[in-house]
């Protein structure tokens, strides 16, 4: 099998809700791709998301997948990850859901080091609300019935805030750019420990302007570095329209640690007086 | 002495780091030692050191379950808070006091009890010896006071404080000898109480007998965000967990562990995690994502005073409206109630079980007092295995259907890593599949299997304890249930039978069952320790109740107690009369 034929048995029957042109559908070719390069058994793989139009993905695919709630893709991935260590765990989802209301969430995802991958297309707006103002919005668009003078509100950025979180693998892809999303993908899963990545992925329904994105959206003008304080100087002084990989580093992956067993009987007899 | 039971109820207080609570562990394994029961509250202000601390016990030569009305002894360590705890010991003019005179004045509060207060001096005496404390007095005083042998006590004692070293040791039982002798001199009188059966015991909280619970109901995943009164629960499971193939991750917060533990039932592995009303608050929509998902799960939740922050170290059944509805949309779960201590392990282990085959949350309501109090049992019976869940196999020709309509509304689970059966669990309306559907035809199908779980299952006789016959019944739940069963005894023994109804299985309601045992019912007395009587609401809602129904509702933090109950029947029934 060729590895594109391989790559569509990883899709699912499910016909996407993503409006044309979303770059999601871009993402979501990538990942199968990735996931048949790395020749991934299906029920060994589980992808997790919360809320939103991107949070629907794991039904796109023929995984195991849990589409949950509004937020919380990275403690339900976790929480799985932890049950489950011998699984692939993907968690996506969209701007909203991961740096809002997901937000804490998100922080402490990177500290803790779990061997997830984390995907979130970052279109700049919640799109199944139909086109509010996200954290990632610049503070001037005012194209939102819920802030017409726009946020006035500095935007979040993702790859920097990972970073000083502890992140140990941190990627910015572009949905315009599948080969090199594909790549991403590929190096993330690979990576031991938490490896996010924030795909540039333009909302053509609510941010028609991103549709420039792709005469935008540069190669990341650095080499990948594991030295923080290089990595932050590069996203200080990027604009973020760029993808590449940033910073990758093997911090410590969080594991069980090796303890001597017991028996719930020995824990019965500590009661005993 | 207590003129209904053969019990002894003492209270150590002193600011928070004066040592009451040890005194209370000890004197509560001496008992124990000794062929005794007994039971330990513990009250506790805010502050880490220096706020109130209360040991509160009862002894008795059968087992003890909640407070009794007042107290025999008090010994204070020192009176700087005592107006804070005046309420929750209530004494009179059988009491006795014991103050140190190197700390003042006995309290107003405290004189007016009319309880005859004696001088010891605890501090003087612990001055004299190296390294002395007034607590390891007291140890001293209340053996020699109970006519306990000095010979386990100090056995206690030098297990207790051998990780501190010698001199903590040596110190200790100095103290605790010259405590003793004070005593053996100064004859303070105290009932002897008779112990009966001699054989082994357990010292166990009720947190803990809730954790051990959950793993003998095959737990090995917990998500855990400390909160008073709940943390202990996650402690106990944290360093045990780990020895039996399991893990505890401490999660950001509290939407975060419920996720985890969503993540972690999804991935095969039963779980479940511990909070308290403002964490349940917070995970009420993940424990909802369960149950449309039709996760496993349990929440034990250790209620204390509410609403908001109110009163964290206190105790309270003010979470039941929260565990029974405070579900999004059309939620069925299940709601059950442990009602003492060492019944923190079978309920939640049975919990454990339930939410396992129905797929479907578990809410155990606990709370302060039973959570965080110590008490000496007989030994708990053996469980039986763990029931698990049923897990889709794969090879099956046909495609599988996460959630496939069942006659039993209960449709085989496929856990990740099993080929041919993936899928994607969905807290959106589904179809059969897992595939999102808005459709009315599949939300009512959906809506009926995960109601019919509940409605079809045969749970047994476990959904409530019943004891006594007669035309009176005393309907209660959870932690009220040891006081109301003390209350029919002492009713009893005035010639006034009544019947003792103690709901377990909270939610699905249990209607049917309830009813048959009020068919000769003709008067009914409800009692329940919130404000605003949710028990008593809920019951209104679910059951037909006989037309004659009185409410007993107080909320915390004061204990419900024996004698509140009797004198609400006597009060009930004189208006009948």
């Amino acid at each position: 099998m060729t590895n594109l034929a391989k790559a569509k048995t990883y899709k699912s029957e499910v016909k996407p809700i993503w409006c044309p042109g979303c770059g999601d559908f871009a993402v979501l070719s990538a990942l199968t791709k990735a996931f048949a390069f790395l020749d991934l058994a299906q029920q060994d793989l589980a992808v997790i998301s919360g809320i939103g139009c991107s949070s629907r993905l794991p039904a796109y695919l023929s995984s195991y997948g849990f589409h949950g709630i509004h937020g919380r893709a990275l403690p339900i991935a976790s929480g799985l990850k932890l049950a489950r260590p011998e699984l692939t765990v993907i968690a996506s989802g969209g701007d909203g859901d991961g740096f809002s209301i997901g937000g804490n969430h998100f922080l402490h995802a990177c500290r803790r080091n779990l061997d997830i991958t984390y995907i979130v297309m970052d279109n700049e707006v919640y799109g199944m609300t139909k086109g509010q103002a996200s954290p990632t919005t610049q503070p001037d668009w005012a194209s939102s019935k819920l802030t017409p003078h726009g946020t006035g509100v500095r935007p979040f950025q993702p790859a920097a805030i990972a970073l000083a979180s502890g992140a140990s693998f941190i990627a910015r892809g572009f949905s315009g750019d599948p080969n090199g999303m594909t790549k991403l993908i590929i190096a993330a899963i690979q990576h031991p420990g938490f490896s996010f990545i924030q795909v540039l992925s333009p909302c053509p329904t609510f941010r028609p302007e991103q549709k420039l994105w792709k005469h935008q959206v540069e190669p990341f003008p650095h080499e990948p570095t594991d030295d923080p304080v290089k990595a932050a100087t590069h996203l200080y002084t990027d604009d973020g329209m760029s993808s590449g990989l940033i910073f990758q580093s093997n911090y410590p992956v969080w594991s069980q640690p090796d303890v001597a067993e017991a028996s719930i009987k020995q824990f019965e007899e500590e009661f005993i007086v | 002495m207590s003129t209904h039971t053969c019990t002894h109820s003492i209270a150590f207080t002193g600011s928070g780091g004066s040592g009451a609570i040890t005194v209370g562990n000890m004197l509560l394994q001496q008992a124990a030692k000794n062929s005794l029961y007994g039971i330990m509250r513990r009250s506790v202000g805010p502050q880490i050191r220096g706020g109130e601390s209360a040991a509160m016990l009862r002894f008795s030569a059968h087992p003890v379950s909640c407070p009794d009305d007042r107290f025999d002894l008090l010994i204070a360590f020192d009176w700087l808070n005592a107006e804070r705890f005046a309420l929750e010991i209530p004494l009179d003019s059988n009491s006795l006091v014991i103050s140190d005179p190197a700390n003042g004045d006995v309290p107003e509060v405290i004189t007016q009890t009319g309880a005859t207060i004696i001088d010891v001096p605890l501090k003087a005496m612990a001055k004299e010896i190296s390294g002395g404390r007034v607590n390891m007095i007291g140890v001293g005083l209340l053996t020699a006071l109970m006519d306990m042998p000095a010979d386990t006590a100090v056995d206690i004692i030098t297990s207790t404080f051998s990780k501190k070293g010698e001199e903590a040791v040596k110190s200790s039982l100095d103290c605790f000898h010259a405590g003793y002798k004070y005593q053996l001199q100064a004859k303070l009188s105290c009932p002897k109480l008779i112990a009966s059966n001699p054989g082994t015991r357990w010292d166990i909280s009720g947190n803990e007998a809730a954790a051990l619970g959950a793993l003998q109901g095959g737990v090995r995943f917990v998500a855990a965000y400390p909160i008073t009164p709940a943390t202990e629960v996650l402690e106990w499971l944290s360093p045990r967990l780990e020895k039996i193939g399991g893990s505890l991750m401490q999660a950001e917060d509290e939407l975060a562990s419920i996720n985890m533990v969503v993540g972690a039932s999804f991935g095969g592995v039963t779980s479940m995690t511990a909070t308290s009303g403002p964490g349940l608050s917070l995970m009420s929509e993940g424990i909802g994502l369960a149950v449309a998902s039709e996760i496993p799960l349990v929440v034990v939740n250790v209620t204390r005073g509410g609403p908001s922050t109110g009163i964290p170290t206190k105790s309270e059944q003010s979470d039941l409206n929260i565990a029974l509805y405070g579900l999004h949309g059309d939620a069925p779960h299940l709601v059950l109630a442990p009602q003492n201590i060492t019944d923190c392990i079978a309920t939640t282990r049975w919990a454990v079980q339930l939410t396992e085959a129905l797929q479907t949350p578990a809410i155990v309501l606990t709370d302060q007092f039973l959570g965080q109090s110590r008490c000496i049992t007989p030994v708990p019976e053996s469980p039986g295995l763990p029931t698990s869940r049923e897990v889709a196999k794969s090879g099956n020709d046909k495609v599988y259907e996460r959630y496939v309509i069942t006659e039993s509304g209960i449709s085989p689970i496929a856990v990740p890593g099993t080929a041919g059966c993936s899928y994607t669990a969905d807290g959106l309306e589904h179809k059969t599949s897992g595939q999102p559907s808005s459709i009315a035809t599949d939300h009512h199908d959906q809506l009926d299997k995960r109601q019919r779980k509940l409605t079809q299952f045969e749970f047994g006789d476990n959904w409530a304890d019943i004891k006594g016959e007669g035309q009176l019944a005393i309907i209660t739940w959870g932690s009220s249930t040891a006081a109301v069963l003390e209350a029919a005894q002492r009713l009893e023994l005035t010639g006034l039978s009544v019947k003792v109804i103690s709901i377990r299985l909270l939610a699905p309601a249990q209607t049917d069952a309830l009813e048959a045992e009020l068919i000769n019912i003709d008067q009914a007395l409800i009692v329940e320790q919130s404000h605003s009587e949710q028990f008593y609401h809920y019951l209104r809602a679910h059951y037909t109740l006989p037309k004659d129904v009185s409410v007993y509702a107080e909320p915390g933090p004061l204990a419900i107690t024996p004698g509140d109950i009797t004198n609400a029947v006597q009060q009930l029934r004189g208006q009948a009369s």
